[in-house]
């Protein structure tokens, strides 16, 4: 039974791995094949020919940083639905009305998102 | 001995898999440069081989021979881990996708969960490349596209949501058995919509493609690649929306199902008909690439957040009320 149940995962395992061996002789194929003569300017970071100033790590917008949260947030609401929505012929009205209590909390956080500018690029 | 035998077996089925998908791959590609060629008036790629048919084929021998550059400053590792990882994902979620009742290679019974989760992982090659470069342009493009895709993967998750209410199965076949009747494209016709957009934002594709518009980021995270790693890249993204076509087919287009149930359709073996539907969507998104002018970034977050995401969850709540209501729902 267990191990019906594992076998198709066993399937991915070995798809992983031959996904990755895939990749990885492409690259060694390359690397076999290729030239290599290195010089300084051809491994400076490439900016229009122009000489690299600054760190390329350099301070970004902070709304990346809120669009991850929201996603974070957002995206565990997702994985809350999915089981929800399979069992909702079993789980009947409550089960309904649970889910649509825990959609209001969330769609007041987003509102108040949305009127705070959180998701104003302007 | 049992194990091995297994393992053997189950390794022919993968490779029985991905030969079709890269080879189906390198024909997309021609068929996209072709398409967005004829719809310019140009000719496009016609010389390698009958109509330039191998002309992806050409590409890839010539990337085989392309120098490696590994930029001074960049994290090494992370570096070359990067393309691996965007390619190794975008086939491994080819792993569950049922090309008949009984042809899969992997018949998990959380089919959608794990495209779901798999397809969210190929973030982490862009950000990954993008980190590691150590340069402006791919760092910029990185977290653009970051940012991009996760915004369109909260609605694709609602829209997933409703098809589920209507199934009651995580598993894909189940999935498209229950589209025997009807596709999902006609009750739920917003979400697909929806869906299909969502899908061209998802993999970066025009005209949401401000990762790399060429004009603001030269070629975004990918600035600083060259050789096969490039192409792992390019790979991976053309896989990735080959998944995206295959996806919208099983959720809304009936998968392998045939339109009519009448004789000379239902004669056409049942995987040519998935084939046909994924087709017929790239179609679309080829089209869409030629004649569609790139968006704003501002313009591409408001659709996703402010639109999108509201519109999808009203939809969610509206179809599970019906259904509730009714008393349609699967138990």
């Amino acid at each position: 039974m267990l191990y019906d149940f594992l076998k198709d995962y066993a399937t991915i395992l070995i798809f992983l791995f031959i996904s990755i061996g895939i990749g990885v002789g492409f690259i060694f194929l390359n690397l076999l094949f290729s030239p290599n003569n290195p010089d300084s300017e051809k491994l400076s970071a490439y900016e229009c020919g122009f000489e690299a100033f600054g760190d390329a790590r350099m301070k970004f917008d902070v709304r990346f940083y809120l669009v991850a949260i929201l996603f974070i947030i957002f995206d565990l609401e997702v994985a809350f639905l999915f089981p929800w929505a399979v069992s909702l012929g079993n789980i009947g009205l409550l089960g309904f009305w649970s889910m649509m209590f825990f959609l209001l909390i969330l769609t007041v956080g987003f509102v108040y998102e949305w009127k705070k500018g959180a998701l104003d690029w302007e | 001995m049992d194990i091995i035998n297994i393992i053997f077996y189950d390794t022919l089925k993968i490779f029985a898999l991905i030969t079709p998908v890269l080879i189906t791959v390198a024909l997309i590609v021609w068929l996209d440069r072709r398409v967005w060629g004829l719809v310019q008036l140009r000719r496009g790629p016609n010389v390698v081989g009958p109509f330039g048919l191998f002309q992806s084929l050409a590409d890839a021998l010539k990337f085989i021979f392309k120098e490696v550059i590994i930029p001074a400053g960049a994290n090494k590792i992370i570096f070359i881990l990067a393309p691996i990882v965007t390619m190794s994902l975008a086939l491994l979620a080819w792993a569950v996708i049922p090309f008949s009742e009984t042809l899969f290679v992997s018949n998990i019974n959380v089919g959608i969960l794990y495209l779901f989760a798999v397809s969210s992982l190929g973030v982490y090659g862009i950000i990954m490349a993008g980190w590691a470069s150590n340069s402006k342009y791919p760092f910029l493009g990185a977290l653009r596209s970051a940012a991009q895709m996760v915004s369109y993967e909260v609605s694709i998750g609602f829209i997933i949501v409703t098809v589920l209410l209507c199934v009651g199965s995580l598993n894909l076949v189940d999935i498209v058995l229950a589209q025997k009747n009807v596709w999902f494209a006609i009750p739920l016709f917003p979400m697909f919509v929806i869906f299909f957009i969502s899908s061209l934002a998802e993999t970066n594709r025009p005209p949401f493609d401000l990762p790399e518009a060429e004009a603001e980021l030269v070629a975004g995270y990918q600035t600083e690649y060259s050789g096969m790693m490039y192409a792992l890249f390019w790979l991976g993204e053309y896989a990735n929306i080959l998944l995206m076509c295959a996806m919208g087919s099983i959720l809304f287009l009936g998968g392998w199902l045939s339109p009519i149930n009448i004789a000379p359709f239902n004669l056409i073996p049942e995987p040519i008909w998935l084939i046909i539907k994924i087709l017929f969507l790239f179609l679309i998104f080829a089209l869409i690439k030629a004649i569609v002018p790139r968006y704003r970034y501002d313009q591409l977050m408001r659709l996703g957040w402010k639109v999108f995401l509201p519109v999808s969850l009203v939809w969610v709540i509206l179809t599970s009320g019906f259904l509730l209501y009714f008393d349609l729902l699967p138990t």
